[in-house]
């Protein structure tokens, strides 16, 4: 093996790539556009570590049982136990990285955050995901000087090269020129989530297509829990896009509320005395979407109006000029409407506690790697998945791989005229899939509307001649679509109207592999197959 | 209103201006939006051709990524703030590709440069990070450096291949500046002094440019004390 193959430069790709530089293994850095541009710098409220900085006894433990509780028992307790011990070590080497956390006297602080009890996310005012970006990037750059780091920042991986059922490499595309070069080596997916199933309806990039998730996914990859999609609570309608608004804004004392009868009624926190405004994001969404159809239609409001000066402007400064920029606004006087916005994807690649997929010689991390979240993502554990994440998968390929001194550059050459996953989705037909699996996709869902989807969907891909790119899209939506239909029962991100309960015996998570005539989902077996301890 | 794009098919051929007349739906759509739309066809020019698909660069449509940054109406600044409401009254928005870097096509440009600047400079840490009260905000401030290239179009200073690297090379050396350990990296300062403080003509239109509003005067003050004049203690 060659060089280790990253795709994706956001947190996950970074982080994996310094670490694997530092021990000393060439990597190349794939990604459509440089770092700078990528999803990870629009994350906002934080990365959570049970340092219990702010004296509450908070424990690694504490955190562990947050996170599968907040994912409703589908993430696997060996790789969460994982993610919440190195917790602390990560975040301070990104500290020692220079990421300006927020700090009160001399030591950094922790703010609350939904779905735990404790103040456990360490923060950069309102920017944390760009500050530790920064960070990330400037140590890359020093390991690129010294040659461990090679990067391609205008490329983009159409498919895996795969051989003997191993994956031996990748394919990638210079946008600028068009064409292509195989490269081989370990290849570690750090694509990002799917935001590209749902054009213009999702927090994130336009880059994220997901493209890259549908393409492995055709070539054998399996994928796991696709139908927990989180909606983020908060997020404003913004030219093209929903524009988040970090949790964090409710961690410094924002409260959501409707008018009932004229009447301010702060729902959450009557209906949920205990965390009130910091339920888990399921929670709070689905009871926003409940709340509006009670009051026909009303807006929900989130009120920020209390908040101090030296708070505003210490804590939560860019989320009040994005807020000003996108609706004309001031949040610090008064309140705003907001909406709940798709944010985040729990599922995606199936992975094992060290990352490895499915498909030999082939690692995922970051939010495009299904592992952690379960059935949703507490708020301040995605910075931190995507960062250990990398870090954990580079750890193992530098475990169990030896590097090679050929440092021979792929040689790019014109497409053929039949490259495969070579020509772009269609815009229409991107849309077309995209306003199914909104219909049966959204906080509250049922059998009908699933099963009348994937008919719809048959239908709509029925009648057409499609690409490579086409057909692995409407294969992942399918995918998508029957996860949601088997699991007839509601569990965090997935709430069924006609099966508004939970049922213990699906306790874990979907899976979805393609081979011969298609998509199959079923449920795991056990937390993880096939991984070689 | 009409949307004037000066488009391009690649680096070698000649730069044609298309003028398409294009109707906003609503009062908040930006220049990245309306470009979206554009392509995603439907649309002819004034002179009945395609409006054949636009390239740009985009990505966040939020202002935080610093992927769209282009000539608006001879100002640049990033596609997704741009309000297509502010230019009602003119009638015609005018897009144009960042001048100081070289056209792939379109809109699209290759700023390479700006991230070579930085390989070259050193802008990173050779040991940890020292964080203090002193240095948190100016840390903070330099981290949030888009290298979207507005202040190097409009920089008197800066040119691609010259000596001097600008404002977009300041900040994110600022950063590692204000936290680097004593007197290391001294290698780092000599570049500092070299690229930065040598060449900088102190016109300050980087700070009235920045759409992400660093205070690049406060940075380059800080980083000048530090770098060139190394009163670097004082500051820890």
């Amino acid at each position: 093996m060659s060089r280790v193959i990253i795709i994706g430069a956001g947190l996950a790709g970074l982080s994996c790539a310094v670490t694997l530089a530092a021990g000393g293994r060439r990597c190349c850095l794939i990604s459509k556009q440089p770092s700078e541009r990528a999803q990870s710098v629009l994350a906002e409220g934080g990365i959570n570590a049970a340092l219990d900085l702010m004296g509450e006894g908070d424990t690694v433990n504490e955190h562990f049982e947050d996170t599968i509780k907040g994912g409703v028992y589908l993430a696997d307790a060996e790789a969460v136990r994982g993610l919440t011990e190195n917790a602390p070590e990560t975040v301070m080497w990104l500290r020692a990285l220079g990421v300006p956390f927020n700090t009160e006297n001399g030591q950094m602080i922790q703010r609350p955050f939904g779905g735990q009890k404790k103040r456990r996310t360490l923060f950069a005012k309102s920017s944390s995901g760009k500050m530790i970006m920064s960070a990330l990037i400037d140590e890359a750059r020093k390991y690129e000087s010294r040659g461990l780091i090679k990067r391609y920042p205008h490329h983009e991986m159409i498919r895996l090269l795969i051989d003997n059922g191993r994956c031996t490499g990748a394919r990638v595309k210079d946008s600028v020129t068009g064409k292509c070069a195989d490269f081989s080596g370990t290849v570690v997916m750090c694509t990002g989530g799917m935001n590209g199933m749902f054009p213009m309806m999702t927090t994130g990039t336009t880059q994220n297509t997901g493209d890259a998730l549908a393409a492995v996914f055709m070539q054998g990859v399996r994928l796991s829990n696709l139908e927990m999609i989180q909606y983020h609570p908060t997020t404003i309608a913004a030219s093209g896009k929903r524009c988040l608004v970090s949790e964090a804004a409710r961690g410094e004392g924002g409260r959501l509320y409707i008018l009932k009868d004229g009447v301010k009624y702060y729902f959450m926190e009557e209906r949920h005395p205990d965390l009130k405004n910091l339920a888990p994001r399921d929670v709070v969404a689905r009871e926003m979407y409940f709340v509006r159809r009670e009051t026909g239609g009303q807006s929900v409001m989130l009120d920020m109006t209390a908040l101090d000066g030296k708070t505003w402007k210490n804590k939560l400064p860019d989320l009040r000029q994005e807020v000003m920029e996108q609706l004309s606004l001031d949040p610090k006087i008064e309140p705003i409407p907001v909406k709940e916005g798709i944010h985040y994807f729990m599922g995606g690649i199936d992975v094992d506690p060290f990352h490895r997929t499915s498909l030999e010689g082939l690692y995922a991390a970051g939010e495009c790697a299904s592992i952690y979240h379960g059935a949703n993502r507490l708020g301040g554990n995605s910075m931190l998945g995507a960062v250990y994440g990398g870090k954990r998968a580079a750890g193992d390929i530098l475990q169990s791989t030896s590097a090679n001194d050929d440092t021979t550059e792929p040689g790019f050459e014109e497409a053929g005229e039949n490259e495969s996953f070579f020509e772009e989705a269609a815009p229409e037909f991107i849309k077309n899939v995209s306003d199914i699996l909104l219909d049966c996709l959204g906080i509250v869902r049922n059998e009908d509307t699933l099963k009348n989807s994937l008919g719809r969907l048959d239908e709509l891909t029925g009648g057409l001649s499609l690409n490579d790119r086409e057909k692995a899209r409407a294969e992942l939506a399918a995918a998508m679509i029957k996860c949601a239909l088997i699991r007839r029962e509601s569990r965090g991100a997935h709430y069924r109207e006609d099966y508004p309960e939970r049922d213990e015996s699906l306790c874990t998570m979907t899976s979805a592999e393609v081979s011969g005539g298609g998509a199959e989902v079923g449920f795991k077996q056990k937390a993880y197959e096939g991984a070689v301890l | 209103m009409r949307i004037e794009v000066v488009r391009r098919e690649n680096a070698d051929s000649t730069p044609y201006l298309q003028s398409i007349e294009y109707t906003p739906k609503d009062k908040n759509e930006t220049v990245a939006f309306a470009l979206d739309m554009i392509n995603k066809g439907g649309y002819k020019d004034t002179d009945g051709r395609d409006a054949a698909p636009i390239k740009w660069e985009h990505s966040c449509l939020q202002k935080k990524c610093g992927a769209c940054a282009m000539v608006i109406n001879g100002v640049p600044r990033l596609a997704c703030g741009a309000r297509l409401r502010e230019f009602e009254k003119q009638g015609t928005v005018r897009l144009e590709p960042l001048k100081k870097f070289p056209v792939i096509a379109d809109l699209w440009v290759n700023r390479q440069v700006m991230f070579d600047a930085l390989l070259k400079l050193g802008t990173w840490l050779e040991s940890d990070a020292v964080m203090t009260e002193k240095n948190e905000n100016t840390a903070y401030d330099a981290s949030r450096c888009l290298q979207c290239g507005c202040c190097l179009e409009v920089c008197p200073n800066f040119y691609a291949g010259g000596e001097f690297y600008g404002m977009a090379a300041c900040v994110p050396a600022s950063r590692v500046i204000a936290e680097l350990k004593g007197d290391t990296q001294q290698s780092l300062k000599q570049g500092y002094d070299k690229h930065i403080f040598e060449g900088c003509g102190k016109s300050l239109s980087c700070k009235n440019i920045c759409p992400t509003g660093i205070e690049t005067d406060r940075l380059l003050a800080r980083s000048n004390m530090a770098s060139v004049w190394k009163r670097l203690l004082r500051l820890k």
